[in-house]
Protein backbone atom coordinates (compact mmCIF):
# COMPACT_ATOMS: atom_id res chain seq x y z
CA UNK A 1 0.00 0.00 0.00
CA UNK A 2 1.25 3.44 -0.81
CA UNK A 3 1.84 5.57 2.23
CA UNK A 4 -0.23 8.69 2.37
CA UNK A 5 1.79 11.82 2.19
CA UNK A 6 1.40 14.33 4.95
CA UNK A 7 -1.07 17.05 4.06
CA UNK A 8 -2.26 20.04 6.06
CA UNK A 9 -5.02 19.43 8.58
CA UNK A 10 -8.44 19.71 7.00
CA UNK A 11 -10.62 21.65 9.37
CA UNK A 12 -13.88 21.11 7.53
CA UNK A 13 -14.71 18.18 5.28
CA UNK A 14 -17.27 18.55 2.50
CA UNK A 15 -20.67 19.21 4.10
CA UNK A 16 -23.37 16.57 3.94
CA UNK A 17 -25.41 16.42 0.75
CA UNK A 18 -28.77 18.12 0.59
CA UNK A 19 -31.72 16.03 1.71
CA UNK A 20 -32.95 15.30 -1.80
CA UNK A 21 -29.41 14.78 -3.08
CA UNK A 22 -28.93 12.01 -0.53
CA UNK A 23 -32.30 10.47 -1.39
CA UNK A 24 -31.43 10.55 -5.10
CA UNK A 25 -28.05 8.89 -4.46
CA UNK A 26 -29.72 5.98 -2.66
CA UNK A 27 -32.49 5.80 -5.26
CA UNK A 28 -29.99 5.51 -8.10
CA UNK A 29 -28.08 2.75 -6.33
CA UNK A 30 -31.24 0.85 -5.42
CA UNK A 31 -32.53 1.11 -8.99
CA UNK A 32 -29.25 -0.20 -10.40
CA UNK A 33 -29.16 -3.06 -7.90
CA UNK A 34 -32.80 -3.94 -8.57
CA UNK A 35 -32.52 -4.11 -12.35
CA UNK A 36 -29.37 -6.18 -12.04
CA UNK A 37 -31.05 -8.69 -9.73
CA UNK A 38 -32.60 -12.02 -10.63
CA UNK A 39 -35.97 -11.23 -9.08
CA UNK A 40 -36.41 -8.21 -11.31
CA UNK A 41 -35.55 -10.22 -14.39
CA UNK A 42 -37.80 -13.13 -13.42
CA UNK A 43 -40.78 -10.98 -12.51
CA UNK A 44 -40.40 -8.87 -15.63
CA UNK A 45 -40.21 -11.90 -17.90
CA UNK A 46 -43.09 -13.63 -16.11
CA UNK A 47 -45.30 -10.55 -16.20
CA UNK A 48 -44.48 -9.83 -19.85
CA UNK A 49 -45.15 -13.40 -20.95
CA UNK A 50 -48.43 -13.54 -19.04
CA UNK A 51 -49.56 -10.11 -20.27
CA UNK A 52 -48.82 -11.03 -23.90
CA UNK A 53 -50.54 -14.39 -23.36
CA UNK A 54 -53.65 -12.71 -22.02
CA UNK A 55 -53.57 -10.27 -24.95
CA UNK A 56 -53.52 -13.11 -27.47
CA UNK A 57 -56.26 -14.96 -25.63
CA UNK A 58 -58.38 -11.81 -25.64
CA UNK A 59 -57.95 -11.49 -29.37
CA UNK A 60 -58.39 -15.12 -30.30
CA UNK A 61 -61.82 -16.53 -31.05
CA UNK A 62 -63.41 -13.15 -31.58
CA UNK A 63 -61.26 -11.85 -34.39
CA UNK A 64 -59.20 -8.75 -34.29
CA UNK A 65 -61.74 -6.37 -35.78
CA UNK A 66 -64.92 -4.97 -34.49
CA UNK A 67 -64.26 -5.04 -30.76
CA UNK A 68 -62.32 -3.02 -28.32
CA UNK A 69 -59.07 -4.99 -28.20
CA UNK A 70 -57.34 -2.89 -25.54
CA UNK A 71 -60.43 -2.69 -23.34
CA UNK A 72 -61.01 -6.41 -23.54
CA UNK A 73 -57.38 -7.14 -22.76
CA UNK A 74 -57.43 -4.70 -19.85
CA UNK A 75 -60.30 -6.67 -18.36
CA UNK A 76 -58.41 -9.89 -18.96
CA UNK A 77 -55.28 -8.52 -17.36
CA UNK A 78 -57.07 -7.33 -14.23
CA UNK A 79 -56.97 -10.65 -12.41
CA UNK A 80 -53.41 -11.31 -13.49
CA UNK A 81 -52.32 -7.92 -12.17
CA UNK A 82 -54.08 -8.49 -8.86
CA UNK A 83 -52.10 -11.67 -8.36
CA UNK A 84 -48.67 -10.81 -9.72
CA UNK A 85 -48.09 -7.10 -9.08
CA UNK A 86 -48.72 -7.11 -5.30
CA UNK A 87 -46.46 -10.15 -4.99
CA UNK A 88 -43.68 -8.37 -6.89
CA UNK A 89 -43.99 -5.18 -4.88
CA UNK A 90 -44.44 -6.74 -1.44
CA UNK A 91 -41.43 -9.03 -1.77
CA UNK A 92 -39.26 -6.28 -3.24
CA UNK A 93 -40.15 -3.95 -0.37
CA UNK A 94 -39.71 -6.67 2.25
CA UNK A 95 -36.05 -7.08 1.35
CA UNK A 96 -35.27 -3.37 1.29
CA UNK A 97 -34.18 -2.76 4.88
CA UNK A 98 -34.22 -6.25 6.43
CA UNK A 99 -31.82 -7.49 3.75
CA UNK A 100 -29.35 -4.70 4.45
CA UNK A 101 -29.68 -5.31 8.19
CA UNK A 102 -29.06 -9.03 7.82
CA UNK A 103 -26.04 -8.57 5.55
CA UNK A 104 -24.57 -6.07 8.00
CA UNK A 105 -24.47 -3.37 5.35
CA UNK A 106 -27.07 -1.15 7.01
CA UNK A 107 -24.78 -0.04 9.82
CA UNK A 108 -22.13 0.96 7.28
CA UNK A 109 -24.64 2.94 5.22
CA UNK A 110 -25.95 4.70 8.32
CA UNK A 111 -22.40 5.63 9.31
CA UNK A 112 -22.24 7.81 6.19
CA UNK A 113 -23.40 11.44 6.18
CA UNK A 114 -27.04 10.50 5.56
CA UNK A 115 -30.14 10.33 7.71
CA UNK A 116 -32.34 7.30 8.15
CA UNK A 117 -35.15 9.14 6.38
CA UNK A 118 -32.93 9.64 3.34
CA UNK A 119 -32.00 5.96 3.33
CA UNK A 120 -35.56 4.66 3.46
CA UNK A 121 -37.01 7.18 1.01
CA UNK A 122 -34.13 6.64 -1.40
CA UNK A 123 -34.56 2.90 -1.30
CA UNK A 124 -38.31 3.25 -1.82
CA UNK A 125 -37.84 5.60 -4.76
CA UNK A 126 -35.28 3.33 -6.42
CA UNK A 127 -37.39 0.20 -6.00
CA UNK A 128 -40.54 2.04 -7.15
CA UNK A 129 -38.79 3.17 -10.32
CA UNK A 130 -37.54 -0.36 -11.00
CA UNK A 131 -41.01 -1.82 -10.42
CA UNK A 132 -42.71 0.69 -12.70
CA UNK A 133 -40.09 0.01 -15.38
CA UNK A 134 -40.73 -3.72 -15.05
CA UNK A 135 -44.49 -3.18 -15.43
CA UNK A 136 -44.00 -0.82 -18.36
CA UNK A 137 -41.99 -3.47 -20.18
CA UNK A 138 -44.79 -6.02 -19.72
CA UNK A 139 -47.56 -3.61 -20.60
CA UNK A 140 -45.52 -2.15 -23.44
CA UNK A 141 -44.93 -5.47 -25.17
CA UNK A 142 -48.57 -6.40 -24.67
CA UNK A 143 -49.66 -3.01 -26.06
CA UNK A 144 -47.42 -3.54 -29.08
CA UNK A 145 -49.15 -6.84 -29.82
CA UNK A 146 -52.57 -5.27 -29.42
CA UNK A 147 -51.77 -2.21 -31.50
CA UNK A 148 -50.52 -4.47 -34.28
CA UNK A 149 -53.73 -6.54 -34.23
CA UNK A 150 -56.40 -3.96 -33.40
CA UNK A 151 -55.00 -0.60 -34.41
CA UNK A 152 -55.25 1.04 -31.00
CA UNK A 153 -58.95 0.71 -30.19
CA UNK A 154 -59.52 1.33 -26.44
CA UNK A 155 -56.00 2.44 -25.75
CA UNK A 156 -57.11 5.10 -23.23
CA UNK A 157 -58.61 2.45 -20.94
CA UNK A 158 -55.41 0.46 -21.27
CA UNK A 159 -53.28 3.49 -20.37
CA UNK A 160 -55.41 4.08 -17.28
CA UNK A 161 -54.95 0.43 -16.35
CA UNK A 162 -51.19 0.93 -16.52
CA UNK A 163 -51.46 4.04 -14.32
CA UNK A 164 -53.66 2.31 -11.74
CA UNK A 165 -51.35 -0.71 -11.75
CA UNK A 166 -48.34 1.52 -11.06
CA UNK A 167 -50.26 3.06 -8.16
CA UNK A 168 -51.10 -0.40 -6.80
CA UNK A 169 -47.43 -1.37 -7.09
CA UNK A 170 -46.38 1.73 -5.13
CA UNK A 171 -48.97 0.93 -2.45
CA UNK A 172 -47.82 -2.66 -2.05
CA UNK A 173 -44.17 -1.60 -2.11
CA UNK A 174 -44.93 0.80 0.71
CA UNK A 175 -46.46 -2.04 2.76
CA UNK A 176 -43.44 -4.20 1.93
CA UNK A 177 -41.01 -1.54 3.17
CA UNK A 178 -42.99 -1.23 6.41
CA UNK A 179 -42.71 -5.00 6.89
CA UNK A 180 -38.99 -4.75 6.18
CA UNK A 181 -38.45 -2.09 8.83
CA UNK A 182 -40.09 -4.13 11.59
CA UNK A 183 -38.41 -7.42 10.62
CA UNK A 184 -34.98 -8.41 11.84
CA UNK A 185 -34.33 -10.98 9.17
CA UNK A 186 -34.93 -10.98 5.45
CA UNK A 187 -36.60 -14.41 5.46
CA UNK A 188 -39.05 -13.28 8.15
CA UNK A 189 -39.87 -10.14 6.17
CA UNK A 190 -40.49 -12.17 3.03
CA UNK A 191 -42.67 -14.59 4.99
CA UNK A 192 -44.78 -11.78 6.41
CA UNK A 193 -45.01 -10.20 2.95
CA UNK A 194 -46.32 -13.47 1.49
CA UNK A 195 -48.83 -13.76 4.31
CA UNK A 196 -50.05 -10.19 3.69
CA UNK A 197 -50.29 -10.93 -0.04
CA UNK A 198 -52.35 -14.02 0.68
CA UNK A 199 -54.55 -12.10 3.09
CA UNK A 200 -55.18 -9.23 0.68
CA UNK A 201 -55.73 -11.41 -2.39
CA UNK A 202 -57.78 -14.26 -0.98
CA UNK A 203 -58.62 -14.05 2.69
CA UNK A 204 -60.03 -10.51 2.80
CA UNK A 205 -62.75 -11.36 0.26
CA UNK A 206 -63.81 -14.39 2.23
CA UNK A 207 -63.60 -12.45 5.49
CA UNK A 208 -65.75 -9.69 4.12
CA UNK A 209 -68.34 -12.17 2.89
CA UNK A 210 -68.39 -13.94 6.24
CA UNK A 211 -68.57 -10.67 8.19
CA UNK A 212 -71.42 -9.36 6.08
CA UNK A 213 -73.46 -12.48 6.83
CA UNK A 214 -72.48 -12.83 10.49
CA UNK A 215 -72.92 -9.18 11.44
CA UNK A 216 -75.62 -8.37 8.90
CA UNK A 217 -73.60 -5.46 7.60
CA UNK A 218 -75.35 -2.75 5.64
CA UNK A 219 -74.32 -2.18 2.05
CA UNK A 220 -72.45 1.06 2.82
CA UNK A 221 -70.51 -0.70 5.58
CA UNK A 222 -69.55 -3.50 3.20
CA UNK A 223 -68.41 -0.93 0.64
CA UNK A 224 -66.40 0.93 3.29
CA UNK A 225 -64.71 -2.27 4.41
CA UNK A 226 -64.10 -3.41 0.83
CA UNK A 227 -62.24 -0.29 -0.22
CA UNK A 228 -59.96 -0.60 2.82
CA UNK A 229 -58.34 -3.38 0.84
CA UNK A 230 -56.22 -1.64 -1.82
CA UNK A 231 -56.75 -4.57 -4.17
CA UNK A 232 -60.50 -4.10 -4.06
CA UNK A 233 -60.15 -0.36 -4.57
CA UNK A 234 -57.87 -1.03 -7.50
CA UNK A 235 -60.28 -3.56 -9.01
CA UNK A 236 -63.27 -1.22 -8.70
CA UNK A 237 -61.28 1.71 -10.09
CA UNK A 238 -60.24 -0.29 -13.15
CA UNK A 239 -63.79 -1.53 -13.77
CA UNK A 240 -65.21 1.99 -13.46
CA UNK A 241 -62.48 3.27 -15.76
CA UNK A 242 -63.42 0.77 -18.45
CA UNK A 243 -66.87 2.39 -18.51
CA UNK A 244 -68.26 -0.78 -17.08
CA UNK A 245 -70.95 -0.62 -14.44
CA UNK A 246 -70.12 -1.60 -10.92
CA UNK A 247 -73.40 -3.45 -10.98
CA UNK A 248 -71.28 -6.49 -11.85
CA UNK A 249 -70.16 -6.37 -8.24
CA UNK A 250 -73.73 -6.71 -6.99
CA UNK A 251 -75.59 -4.41 -4.58
CA UNK A 252 -72.39 -2.95 -3.18
CA UNK A 253 -71.25 -1.86 -6.64
CA UNK A 254 -74.65 -0.46 -7.43
CA UNK A 255 -74.66 1.47 -4.14
CA UNK A 256 -71.22 2.91 -4.88
CA UNK A 257 -72.16 3.94 -8.41
CA UNK A 258 -75.42 5.48 -7.28
CA UNK A 259 -74.20 7.40 -4.23
CA UNK A 260 -70.72 8.48 -5.30
CA UNK A 261 -71.25 8.94 -9.03
CA UNK A 262 -68.37 10.67 -10.77
CA UNK A 263 -66.38 11.01 -7.54
CA UNK A 264 -66.10 7.24 -7.28
CA UNK A 265 -62.94 6.73 -9.40
CA UNK A 266 -61.21 9.55 -7.54
CA UNK A 267 -62.14 8.13 -4.16
CA UNK A 268 -60.89 4.70 -5.19
CA UNK A 269 -57.65 6.12 -6.57
CA UNK A 270 -57.18 8.20 -3.41
CA UNK A 271 -57.65 5.07 -1.31
CA UNK A 272 -54.90 3.23 -3.20
CA UNK A 273 -52.71 6.35 -3.04
CA UNK A 274 -53.24 6.50 0.73
CA UNK A 275 -51.88 2.94 0.89
CA UNK A 276 -48.81 4.17 -0.95
CA UNK A 277 -48.25 7.07 1.46
CA UNK A 278 -49.32 5.95 4.94
CA UNK A 279 -47.35 2.70 5.36
CA UNK A 280 -44.25 4.43 4.00
CA UNK A 281 -44.74 7.32 6.42
CA UNK A 282 -45.14 4.86 9.30
CA UNK A 283 -42.09 2.91 8.12
CA UNK A 284 -40.05 6.12 8.02
CA UNK A 285 -41.08 7.07 11.55
CA UNK A 286 -40.41 3.59 12.94
CA UNK A 287 -37.05 3.36 11.17
CA UNK A 288 -35.99 6.77 12.47
CA UNK A 289 -36.95 5.77 16.01
CA UNK A 290 -35.25 2.38 16.03
CA UNK A 291 -33.01 1.84 19.00
CA UNK A 292 -30.29 0.26 16.89
CA UNK A 293 -29.64 -0.24 13.15
CA UNK B 1 -12.87 17.42 17.89
CA UNK B 2 -15.04 15.07 19.94
CA UNK B 3 -16.88 15.62 23.18
CA UNK B 4 -18.74 12.71 24.73
CA UNK B 5 -20.69 13.29 27.90
CA UNK B 6 -22.29 10.49 29.92
CA UNK B 7 -22.96 8.26 26.95
CA UNK B 8 -25.16 5.40 28.05
CA UNK B 9 -26.58 2.75 25.79
CA UNK B 10 -28.93 0.00 26.92
CA UNK B 11 -30.29 -2.97 25.01
CA UNK B 12 -33.29 -3.92 27.08
CA UNK B 13 -31.95 -4.64 30.56
CA UNK B 14 -28.37 -4.93 29.41
CA UNK B 15 -26.25 -1.81 29.71
CA UNK B 16 -23.71 -1.96 26.89
CA UNK B 17 -22.17 1.45 27.59
CA UNK B 18 -22.51 3.20 30.93
CA UNK B 19 -21.85 6.92 31.48
CA UNK B 20 -18.79 7.17 29.27
CA UNK B 21 -17.34 10.65 28.98
CA UNK B 22 -14.21 11.86 27.22
CA UNK B 23 -12.88 14.65 25.10
CA UNK B 24 -10.46 14.38 22.22
CA UNK B 25 -8.57 17.29 20.74
CA UNK B 26 -7.93 17.87 17.03
CA UNK B 27 -5.12 15.69 15.75
CA UNK B 28 -5.07 13.41 18.80
CA UNK B 29 -5.62 9.68 18.70
CA UNK B 30 -7.57 7.56 21.13
CA UNK B 31 -7.58 3.78 21.41
CA UNK B 32 -10.54 1.91 22.86
CA UNK B 33 -9.24 -1.13 24.69
CA UNK B 34 -11.16 -3.89 26.39
CA UNK B 35 -12.36 -7.45 26.18
CA UNK B 36 -15.09 -8.61 23.82
CA UNK B 37 -18.38 -7.18 25.01
CA UNK B 38 -16.69 -4.32 26.87
CA UNK B 39 -18.67 -1.82 24.81
CA UNK B 40 -16.09 -0.62 22.27
CA UNK B 41 -18.19 -1.15 19.16
CA UNK B 42 -21.33 0.16 20.81
CA UNK B 43 -19.49 3.29 21.94
CA UNK B 44 -18.26 3.84 18.38
CA UNK B 45 -21.82 3.48 17.06
CA UNK B 46 -23.04 6.01 19.62
CA UNK B 47 -20.32 8.46 18.62
CA UNK B 48 -21.33 8.04 14.99
CA UNK B 49 -24.98 8.59 15.93
CA UNK B 50 -26.17 5.41 14.22
CA UNK B 51 -27.97 4.16 17.32
CA UNK B 52 -30.02 5.95 19.94
CA UNK B 53 -28.33 6.61 23.27
CA UNK B 54 -28.56 8.70 26.39
CA UNK B 55 -26.07 11.46 27.01
CA UNK B 56 -24.45 13.83 24.55
CA UNK B 57 -21.88 13.49 21.83
CA UNK B 58 -20.62 16.12 19.44
CA UNK B 59 -18.14 16.06 16.60
CA UNK B 60 -16.57 19.35 15.63
CA UNK B 61 -19.19 21.05 17.80
CA UNK B 62 -22.08 19.37 15.95
CA UNK B 63 -24.49 17.35 18.07
CA UNK B 64 -24.62 13.84 16.60
CA UNK B 65 -28.12 13.20 17.88
CA UNK B 66 -29.70 16.34 16.49
CA UNK B 67 -27.63 16.80 13.32
CA UNK B 68 -26.25 13.34 12.77
CA UNK B 69 -25.63 13.47 9.04
CA UNK B 70 -23.81 16.80 9.30
CA UNK B 71 -21.67 15.44 12.13
CA UNK B 72 -20.93 12.28 10.14
CA UNK B 73 -19.75 14.43 7.22
CA UNK B 74 -16.70 15.09 9.43
CA UNK B 75 -16.06 11.39 9.97
CA UNK B 76 -14.57 8.60 7.92
CA UNK B 77 -15.63 5.24 9.31
CA UNK B 78 -13.74 1.99 8.83
CA UNK B 79 -15.59 -1.09 10.15
CA UNK B 80 -14.10 -4.37 11.29
CA UNK B 81 -14.83 -5.75 7.85
CA UNK B 82 -16.27 -3.80 4.98
CA UNK B 83 -19.89 -4.77 4.56
CA UNK B 84 -21.19 -3.73 1.19
CA UNK B 85 -23.09 -5.42 -1.59
CA UNK B 86 -20.87 -8.28 -2.72
CA UNK B 87 -22.01 -7.98 -6.32
CA UNK B 88 -21.03 -4.33 -6.58
CA UNK B 89 -17.89 -3.52 -8.49
CA UNK B 90 -15.24 -1.53 -6.72
CA UNK B 91 -15.67 1.44 -9.09
CA UNK B 92 -19.43 1.42 -8.60
CA UNK B 93 -19.07 1.27 -4.79
CA UNK B 94 -16.63 4.17 -4.87
CA UNK B 95 -18.94 6.17 -7.13
CA UNK B 96 -21.86 5.62 -4.76
CA UNK B 97 -19.96 6.70 -1.67
CA UNK B 98 -18.34 9.56 -3.55
CA UNK B 99 -21.86 10.73 -4.39
CA UNK B 100 -22.89 10.55 -0.74
CA UNK B 101 -19.78 12.42 0.37
CA UNK B 102 -19.84 15.04 -2.37
CA UNK B 103 -16.50 13.88 -3.70
CA UNK B 104 -15.62 14.14 -7.37
CA UNK B 105 -14.68 11.11 -9.50
CA UNK B 106 -11.13 12.46 -9.55
CA UNK B 107 -11.06 12.47 -5.75
CA UNK B 108 -12.40 8.91 -5.72
CA UNK B 109 -9.61 7.84 -8.08
CA UNK B 110 -7.04 9.58 -5.88
CA UNK B 111 -8.40 7.83 -2.77
CA UNK B 112 -8.12 4.46 -4.49
CA UNK B 113 -4.60 5.26 -5.57
CA UNK B 114 -3.67 6.33 -2.05
CA UNK B 115 -4.54 2.87 -0.72
CA UNK B 116 -3.02 1.03 -3.65
CA UNK B 117 -6.24 -0.16 -5.28
CA UNK B 118 -5.81 1.49 -8.66
CA UNK B 119 -6.33 -1.11 -11.37
CA UNK B 120 -8.84 -3.14 -9.37
CA UNK B 121 -11.88 -1.00 -10.26
CA UNK B 122 -13.59 -3.77 -12.27
CA UNK B 123 -13.35 -6.31 -9.45
CA UNK B 124 -16.46 -7.15 -7.47
CA UNK B 125 -16.42 -6.56 -3.73
CA UNK B 126 -16.82 -10.29 -3.07
CA UNK B 127 -13.63 -10.99 -5.03
CA UNK B 128 -11.48 -8.69 -2.89
CA UNK B 129 -9.27 -10.14 -0.19
CA UNK B 130 -9.78 -9.11 3.44
CA UNK B 131 -6.88 -6.68 3.19
CA UNK B 132 -8.20 -5.15 -0.02
CA UNK B 133 -11.65 -4.72 1.53
CA UNK B 134 -10.12 -2.86 4.45
CA UNK B 135 -8.16 -0.67 2.07
CA UNK B 136 -11.36 0.01 0.15
CA UNK B 137 -13.08 0.94 3.42
CA UNK B 138 -10.18 3.25 4.16
CA UNK B 139 -10.41 4.79 0.67
CA UNK B 140 -14.14 5.40 1.21
CA UNK B 141 -13.45 6.88 4.64
CA UNK B 142 -10.96 9.31 3.14
CA UNK B 143 -13.15 10.36 0.19
CA UNK B 144 -14.17 13.70 1.60
CA UNK B 145 -10.88 14.20 3.46
CA UNK B 146 -12.63 14.18 6.87
CA UNK B 147 -10.72 15.42 9.92
CA UNK B 148 -11.80 12.44 12.06
CA UNK B 149 -11.27 8.75 11.24
CA UNK B 150 -13.14 6.19 13.36
CA UNK B 151 -12.01 2.58 13.08
CA UNK B 152 -13.55 -0.48 14.67
CA UNK B 153 -10.86 -3.15 14.97
CA UNK B 154 -9.64 -2.41 11.45
CA UNK B 155 -6.97 -5.11 11.40
CA UNK B 156 -8.71 -7.94 13.21
CA UNK B 157 -9.36 -9.92 10.02
CA UNK B 158 -6.02 -9.26 8.37
CA UNK B 159 -2.78 -11.19 8.19
CA UNK B 160 0.49 -9.71 9.39
CA UNK B 161 1.26 -8.04 6.07
CA UNK B 162 -2.23 -6.54 5.82
CA UNK B 163 -2.04 -5.30 9.40
CA UNK B 164 1.28 -3.67 8.70
CA UNK B 165 -0.10 -1.85 5.67
CA UNK B 166 -3.12 -0.52 7.54
CA UNK B 167 -1.09 0.57 10.56
CA UNK B 168 1.42 2.25 8.25
CA UNK B 169 -1.37 4.20 6.55
CA UNK B 170 -2.96 5.16 9.84
CA UNK B 171 0.36 6.41 11.12
CA UNK B 172 0.66 8.57 8.01
CA UNK B 173 -2.84 9.90 8.58
CA UNK B 174 -1.97 10.73 12.17
CA UNK B 175 1.11 12.57 11.03
CA UNK B 176 -1.06 14.43 8.51
CA UNK B 177 -3.08 15.75 11.45
CA UNK B 178 -6.12 13.52 11.37
CA UNK B 179 -7.88 12.73 14.62
CA UNK B 180 -8.18 8.99 15.18
CA UNK B 181 -10.44 6.87 17.34
CA UNK B 182 -9.98 3.17 17.02
CA UNK B 183 -10.87 -0.01 18.82
CA UNK B 184 -8.18 -2.64 18.86
CA UNK B 185 -7.20 -5.92 20.44
CA UNK B 186 -3.56 -5.49 19.57
CA UNK B 187 -1.20 -3.72 21.98
CA UNK B 188 1.33 -3.10 19.21
CA UNK B 189 -1.24 -1.04 17.29
CA UNK B 190 -2.30 0.84 20.37
CA UNK B 191 1.28 1.61 21.31
CA UNK B 192 2.26 2.77 17.86
CA UNK B 193 -0.85 4.80 17.07
CA UNK B 194 -2.58 6.03 20.22
CA UNK B 195 -1.86 9.05 22.36
CA UNK B 196 -4.46 7.91 24.87
CA UNK B 197 -6.17 4.68 25.77
CA UNK B 198 -9.68 4.35 27.12
CA UNK B 199 -9.84 1.00 28.91
CA UNK B 200 -13.42 -0.23 28.88
CA UNK B 201 -14.83 -3.06 30.94
CA UNK B 202 -18.49 -4.02 31.04
CA UNK B 203 -19.41 -0.74 29.36
CA UNK B 204 -17.60 1.46 31.87
CA UNK B 205 -14.37 3.39 31.59
CA UNK B 206 -11.92 1.56 33.83
CA UNK B 207 -8.98 3.81 33.01
CA UNK B 208 -8.26 6.81 30.82
CA UNK B 209 -4.54 6.39 30.35
CA UNK B 210 -1.64 6.29 27.90
CA UNK B 211 -0.02 3.31 26.17
CA UNK B 212 3.17 3.89 28.16
CA UNK B 213 1.26 3.64 31.44
CA UNK B 214 -0.59 0.59 30.27
CA UNK B 215 2.60 -1.23 29.29
CA UNK B 216 5.25 0.50 31.39
CA UNK B 217 8.79 -0.12 30.22
CA UNK B 218 11.73 1.87 29.05
CA UNK B 219 13.20 -1.02 27.14
CA UNK B 220 12.28 -2.31 23.72
CA UNK B 221 9.54 -4.83 24.29
CA UNK B 222 7.58 -7.35 22.44
CA UNK B 223 3.98 -8.00 23.16
CA UNK B 224 3.01 -11.63 23.16
CA UNK B 225 -0.45 -13.07 23.21
CA UNK B 226 -0.97 -16.22 25.21
CA UNK B 227 -3.82 -18.57 24.45
CA UNK B 228 -4.60 -20.82 27.38
CA UNK B 229 -5.58 -24.47 27.27
CA UNK B 230 -8.49 -23.79 29.61
CA UNK B 231 -10.67 -20.84 30.46
CA UNK B 232 -8.63 -19.46 33.38
CA UNK B 233 -7.76 -16.05 31.96
CA UNK B 234 -8.53 -14.16 35.17
CA UNK B 235 -6.35 -16.50 37.27
CA UNK B 236 -3.59 -16.31 34.68
CA UNK B 237 -3.71 -12.52 34.53
CA UNK B 238 -3.49 -12.32 38.32
CA UNK B 239 -0.55 -14.76 38.41
CA UNK B 240 1.33 -12.81 35.74
CA UNK B 241 0.75 -9.49 37.49
CA UNK B 242 2.09 -10.96 40.72
CA UNK B 243 5.15 -12.05 38.72
CA UNK B 244 5.65 -8.43 37.65
CA UNK B 245 4.32 -8.55 34.10
CA UNK B 246 2.10 -5.95 32.45
CA UNK B 247 -0.84 -7.97 31.25
CA UNK B 248 -4.21 -7.23 29.74
CA UNK B 249 -7.18 -9.39 28.96
CA UNK B 250 -8.79 -8.49 25.70
CA UNK B 251 -11.17 -11.30 24.98
CA UNK B 252 -8.77 -13.05 22.66
CA UNK B 253 -6.08 -14.39 24.97
CA UNK B 254 -3.79 -12.55 27.34
CA UNK B 255 -1.56 -9.78 26.04
CA UNK B 256 1.71 -9.54 27.93
CA UNK B 257 4.51 -7.05 27.34
CA UNK B 258 7.91 -8.72 27.78
CA UNK B 259 11.53 -7.92 27.12
CA UNK B 260 12.58 -9.29 23.77
CA UNK B 261 15.02 -11.79 25.30
CA UNK B 262 12.62 -13.04 28.00
CA UNK B 263 9.58 -14.19 26.10
CA UNK B 264 9.35 -17.52 27.94
CA UNK B 265 9.06 -15.92 31.38
CA UNK B 266 5.28 -15.58 31.40
CA UNK B 267 4.89 -19.21 30.35
CA UNK B 268 7.11 -20.31 33.23
CA UNK B 269 5.18 -18.10 35.63
CA UNK B 270 1.92 -19.68 34.54
CA UNK B 271 3.36 -23.18 34.76
CA UNK B 272 4.03 -22.57 38.45
CA UNK B 273 0.27 -22.11 38.84
CA UNK B 274 -0.48 -25.17 36.71
CA UNK B 275 -1.94 -23.04 33.96
CA UNK B 276 -1.14 -24.52 30.59
CA UNK B 277 -0.45 -22.33 27.60
CA UNK B 278 -1.89 -23.74 24.37
CA UNK B 279 -0.41 -21.26 21.93
CA UNK B 280 1.78 -18.20 21.86
CA UNK B 281 1.59 -15.39 19.33
CA UNK B 282 4.39 -12.86 19.09
CA UNK B 283 3.06 -9.49 18.07
CA UNK B 284 5.04 -6.74 16.43
CA UNK B 285 8.10 -5.14 17.97
CA UNK B 286 7.39 -2.02 19.93
CA UNK B 287 9.80 0.68 20.99
CA UNK B 288 8.11 3.31 23.11
CA UNK B 289 10.56 6.15 22.52
CA UNK B 290 9.80 6.08 18.79
CA UNK B 291 6.09 6.44 19.17
CA UNK B 292 5.83 9.00 21.92
CA UNK B 293 4.90 12.43 20.57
Amino acid sequence: MTALTATPITVHAAPARSFFGGVAAFARREFRDAIASRWFLLYTIAFTVLAVGVSFLSLSGVGSHGFAGFGRTAAGLLNLIMLVVPLMALTAGAGAIAGERERGTLIYLLAQPVSRTQVILGKYAGLATALVCSLCIGFGVSAGVLAWRTGGVGIAAYAMLVAFTALLALAMLSVGVLISVVSRRSAVATGIALFVWLALVFVSDLGLMASSILFRLRVQEIFGLAILNPMQSFKMAVIVNMNASLDVLGPVGAYASFTLGRALPWILAATVAAWAVLPLALATILFARRNSP
Amino acid sequence: MITATNITKKFGRITAVSSVSFELADGASLALWGSNGAGKTTLIRCILGVCRFQGRASIGGIDVRRRGRHARALVGYVPQELAFHDDARLASAMAFFAGLRRATPATAARSLAAVGLTGHERKRVRDLSGGMKQRLALAIALLSDPPLIVLDEPTSNLDAAGRGEVVHTLRALKQAGKTLIFASHRPDEVISLADRVLVLERGRVERDTTPAELWPTEKPVQVIRLHLAMAREEDAAEALRRAGHAVHLNGDGLCVAVARDRKAEPISALALHRIEVRDIEVLDDVRFPEVQP
